[in-house]
């Protein structure tokens, strides 16, 4: 059986790092750092002392009584994992009246634990199994006939782990993960001594319970109290292999660990720095999906979206996708086609699809899904502060003293940030949240914010503003930080812009509903701290104004001086696994890999001279573009990798149109998704746990991905799309990604120090990484700003079209939720769906009265854009005027309602704000039904091509 | 809506987030320049010659730029 390679020291290293102490165990001199507990400096002596209740993920607790030592001039027998280090201590940890002790407090345990290790799952990897058996217990002398919780009922409600009472010791190692790591607090100990038992909140079972199932209870658990499923059906895994979470924009790193080719759990890795071993249940648990019976794994082709899908091989495929594409090139011109490179790919696999495109296809038309999340990032934070990218790591919030989180909603979507923010709020720091809607974070177990800035869609800027003229209108910029570090003539015109009366409080509030005296208490608040952080996420970018909020968050960031240290920045909170990655890897139109603009004839000829072609100077079609470009006729070509317009773009309506009026579109996924409807080439997609390659967090942290399985159609991504270049007459040779990266470091100077051999070496790497910062940056901006001098930008409000009127008096706005991921084509074909199972409308009690709607109730949901009907929670989490909705579920047409809005400077669609109107309804919408139709006959046409 | 209505909604939501520059006019056609395909450009500069006042003033100028360069 494979064995962890983390070694556990017992205890966390002491939190401030003072000066060293040295001392003796078992006749072993070790030095260690002040306030270390006994144990660790035990372990890292290299002497292992038996325990149960410790562990270094979590503090000690001193409960077990396993780990007694004995120590040169002290009475009694002290727990070694609470006594601190002196120096010249003399510890011994072993001894016959030590191991006397110990054996006592096991045998006690043993007495209240079925005896049935061999058939026990955890055999192996049981560390009350491995103390008893150090210690030569076989059998309690407490004998096994006392009161006992051996018969008590296994909960087995959660779809991914059980719990069973009649194995667990009461170490509480399960309810310090959850209160201290995650931050829930569901799990408590009821009753008294032997009588006491692990409960999950009100004597409830862990589904009905506040549990949201991120399993660090289990990685913590020492027994097999607590167990995943999947290891008690099929055994303990035999190997693992370090990779990469495919959900968010976190980047967890995890130990895939298999029994054959069969992935039985995802271990949340210790060594990781994203992370730091704590996990989410969508990267935990949602795993599934990568072998569900959805997959496609065949390349299959037609002539129409009419005919049945008919099975070819990868070359038959390469071949028409190729010459259909030609065609198409031939008849309408070299523009006509283009690709969209997904932010769930790899960064190698979105820099060759770049690369096609501008190389094969012979022009710019290339665009990701970035540019429906945070393509607003990127230009305002390049245009402000020099790069496009957050600013710090995620272990920086340990720092912050104030924390404003603005349009994010990190415990649904970014869930192990959000256990890190919450354990720094609980160490006293302040928090500000700016969200239309009260999310969890506003009031959560020893959680409440100072301030929750409940403003209406559409006012960010109006907001931001607002918080910059209270700093600068009452002395509370940072003079000395802007006099330093910025452009003086930005500064002075920005400063009289923001200090007129339009961005006041008081003349803001009709337009934000924030009232002006709490706006202005937050402002001191955020100003007034030694170190204050902004995170945010869509509710910031996906407006017509997003890029103007961006650089409203990085003006009043630079106004406070809080950049260029730890513990305070912009920390743009990015969706999916690898946004951060898929715009650093040129996939805009206008830019090549490291942002550099198509028009810069230096940078150009850098790549063309590596490529060996001509470049086009302009920029090509951005993804909205493209779509507005098929309708009108000129577009016809379309590649599209690991990603689903169809279901994630906005006005579904006008996506709809866009894909049936494409002559060849090419969709290279997992599973026949809502795109691939549309489709004439299906070409095969794998998992991320089929393939190597990296991945770049929102901290700009580049992970490796590494194979754990073989692909199941038999091709990485990288390969598929090298094939379709050759098939295009534009032949790659990579033998591995490797080699991309390589082509990647050599051309793009902030990943100039970037390689598998180091990241291997280093665990990741936050870019830029050369010879200046050859480890790589955890903090941007320290001495200088990447642009040299900050830039204070203007940010004028203008609202946007999209108010409520007579006809649509609601403002409708979108988000997330935990357990769900995206457009949900991964997580829907997993347990997950049994915390979630359809997307819902969430209203105002107020609104739903005045509508006759009851919880429960269809509610027809219309906007300018479309029409559709969704199920009713009502709920005070929204204000009165405001409803919302997620999109995980493409029946559900959440965006056939939002509109082709779209932020002014990167065309970044404006899915926080639509005008709608709510009805009580009793059927589904016209959309929906078509929608079903249509899905039900491309099923047929695929189950043909299966048969 | 037609391709080139949104190419002029879009283009003068651009002039109007420039409004606040003294130099709008020259901000507009930069940012025209650097992040739109000259396909979306030239349909722009049609629609300007079609003589409609649905162009707001800065933008209609930074038409004329693209236009002479
Ligand atoms: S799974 Fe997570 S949230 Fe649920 S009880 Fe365990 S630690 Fe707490
Ligand atoms: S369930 Fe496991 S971790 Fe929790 S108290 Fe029992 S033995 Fe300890
Ligand atoms: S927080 Fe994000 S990266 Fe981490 S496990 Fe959850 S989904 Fe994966
Ligand atoms: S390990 Fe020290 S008391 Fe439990």
């Amino acid at each position: 059986m494979f064995q962890s390679t983390h070694d556990d020291m017992g205890t966390p290293a002491p939190l401030r790092i003072g000066g060293l102490v040295s001392l003796t165990v078992d006749g072993r001199e070790v030095t260690v750092p002040e306030n270390s507990s006994v144990m660790r400096a035990a372990a890292l002596a290299g002497v292992k002392v038996p325990k149960l209740c410790a562990t270094d993920s979590l503090d000690a607790f001193g409960s077990c009584r396993v780990c007694l030592v004995e120590i040169e001039g002290r009475k009694g027998f002290p727990a070694s994992c609470t006594t601190t280090v002196e120096d010249d201590m003399v510890v011994s940890t072993r001894s016959d009246r030590l191991d006397d002790l110990r054996r006592n407090v096991i045998e006690l345990y043993v007495s209240d634990h079925p005896l049935d290790c061999v058939t026990c799952s955890a055999n192996g990897d049981c560390e009350l199994q491995d103390v008893a058996e150090s210690l030569g217990v076989e059998n309690s002398r407490y004998g096994l006939g006392g009161e006992s919780h051996r018969g008590a009922d296994k909960d087995t409600s959660n779809p991914y782990f059980t719990f069973d009472p009649s194995q667990c010791i009461v170490c509480y190692r399960c309810v310090r993960a959850c209160d201290d790591i995650q931050g829930t607090f569901a799990l408590t100990v009821d009753g008294r001594g032997f009588a006491s038992k692990v409960t999950s909140g009100q004597l409830e079972n862990f589904m009905e319970s506040d549990c949201v199932s991120c399993g660090a209870c289990v990685d913590h658990c020492p027994t097999e109290a607590l167990m995943e499923k999947s290891v008690i059906e099929q055994g303990l895994p035999e190997r693992s292999v370090t990779t990469t979470c495919a959900y968010c924009g976190v980047g967890c790193s995890f130990n895939a660990e298999l029994k054959g080719d069969t992935v039985l759990r995802m271990t949340p890795d210790k060594n990781g720095q994203a992370n730091e071993g704590h996990a989410c249940i969508k990267g935990r648990f949602a795993f599934g999906y990568a072998t569900h019976q959805d997959r496609i794994t065949k390349p299959m082709i037609r002539d129409s979206i009419d005919d049945p899908w008919r099975e070819v091989s990868w070359q038959e495929a390469f071949d028409y996708t190729a010459t259909r594409l030609r065609a198409i090139q031939d008849k309408y011109g070299a523009n006509s086609i283009g690709g969209i490179t997904s932010s769930r790919c790899t960064n190698e696999e979105t820099y060759l699809v770049q690369k096609m495109v501008r190389a094969a296809f012979g022009n710019n038309n290339v665009d990701t899904c970035a540019r429906v999340c945070h393509s607003p990032t990127g230009y305002g934070l390049k245009t402000t502060l020099g790069e496009s990218a957050g600013t710090q790591a995620f272990n920086s919030v340990a720092q912050a003293d104030v924390v404003m989180v603005m349009g994010a909603n990190p415990s649904d979507a970014h869930p192990v940030f959000a256990s890190r923010l919450k354990h720094r709020l609980r160490e006293g720091a302040r928090l500000i949240v700016v969200d239309p809607r009260r999310i969890d974070l506003v009031n959560s177990p020893h959680i409440r914010a100072d301030h929750h800035l409940a403003l209406r869609p559409g006012s960010n800027v109006a907001f931001i503003n607002a918080m910059a003229h209270v700093v600068v209108t009452e002395g509370l910029d940072n003079r000395e930080f802007i006099d330093q570090r910025c452009e003086n003539e930005a500064w002075l015109k920005w400063r009289d812009f923001i200090s007129g009366e339009q961005n006041s409080p008081e003349s803001t509030e009709r337009i934000t509903g924030i009232p002006a005296s709490e706006l202005r208490a937050a402002a001191r608040l955020f100003a007034e701290a030694p170190n204050a952080a902004i995170y945010y996420g869509l509710g910031v970018s996906e407006h017509s104004q997003g890029s103007t909020t961006v650089m409203g968050i990085a003006n009043l960031a630079m106004a406070t001086g809080n950049l260029g240290r730890e513990g305070v920045g912009v920390n743009p909170l990015r969706g999916q696994n690898n946004v951060q990655g898929s715009c650093d890897m040129g996939s805009f139109p206008h830019e090549l890999p490291g942002y550099r603009h198509i028009s810069d004839p230096a940078v150009r000829n850098l790549f063309e001279n590596e490529w060996n072609v001509q470049l086009l100077p302009e920029p090509g079609l951005r993804i909205p573009n493209m779509f507005d470009a098929s309708i009108g006729g000129h577009f016809k070509g379309l590649y599209v990798q690991g990603e689903d317009v169809a279901q994630s773009d906005p006005n579904t309506h006008h996506v709809e149109k866009a894909m049936r009026s494409l002559e060849c579109l090419v969709v290279q996924d997992l599973f026949l998704n809502e795109t691939a409807r549309f489709a004439h080439v299906f070409l095969p997609g794998s998992s991320f746990l089929e393939k190597n390659g990296t991945f770049t967090n929102a901290e700009r942290r580049i992970s490796m991905v590494r194979k754990a399985i073989k692909p199941l159609a038999g091709m990485e991504d990288w390969e598929v799309t090298m094939a379709l270049s050759e098939a295009m007459g534009y032949p790659m040779n990579y033998s591995h990604p490797a080699e991309i990266m390589d082509e990647i470091a050599r051309l793009t100077p902030t990943f100039a120090g970037v390689s598998y051999a180091k990241l291997d070496r280093l665990g990741s790497i936050q870019w830029p990484c050369n010879d200046e910062a050859p480890e790589g940056t955890p903090t941007m901006h320290v001495d200088e700003f990447v642009r040299g001098k900050g830039y204070f930008a203007i940010t004028g409000f203008v609202p946007t079209d999209e108010r409520a009127t007579r006809k649509y008096p609601l403002l409708m706005t979108t988000g997330r939720i935990l357990s769900q991921y995206n457009v949900g084509a991964q997580t829907r074909r997993t347990a997950n769906s049994e915390f979630y199972s359809e997307d819902v409308l969430e209203i105002h009690p107020f609104d739903a009265e005045e509508r006759g709607i009851c919880e429960g109730d269809w509610c027809g949901v219309a906007s300018r854009a479309g029409e559709t009907v969704l199920r009713a929670v009502i709920t005070e989490r929204v204000q009165p005027g405001v409803v919302y909705t997620t999109f995980h579920f493409p029946s559900s047409g959440a965006n056939v309602i939002t509109t082709d809005n779209s932020d002014w400077a990167t065309n970044c669609p404006e899915y926080k704000v639509t005008a709608v109107q709510v009805t009580h309804v009793t059927e589904p919408s016209r959309w929906q039904k078509e929608y079903r139709e249509f899905a039900s006959r491309q099923e047929q046409l695929l189950d043909k091509a299966r048969a | 809506m037609q391709e080139v209505d949104h190419l002029v909604k879009m283009a003068n939501q651009i002039a109007e987030n420039f409004s606040f520059h003294d130099d709008a006019v020259e901000r507009i056609t930069d940012h025209l320049r650097k992040f739109w395909a000259p396909s979306m450009r030239e349909k722009l500069i049609d629609f300007k010659q079609g003589e409609s006042d649905e162009l707001k003033p800065a933008l209609r100028e930074a038409i004329n730029r693209l236009e002479n360069t």
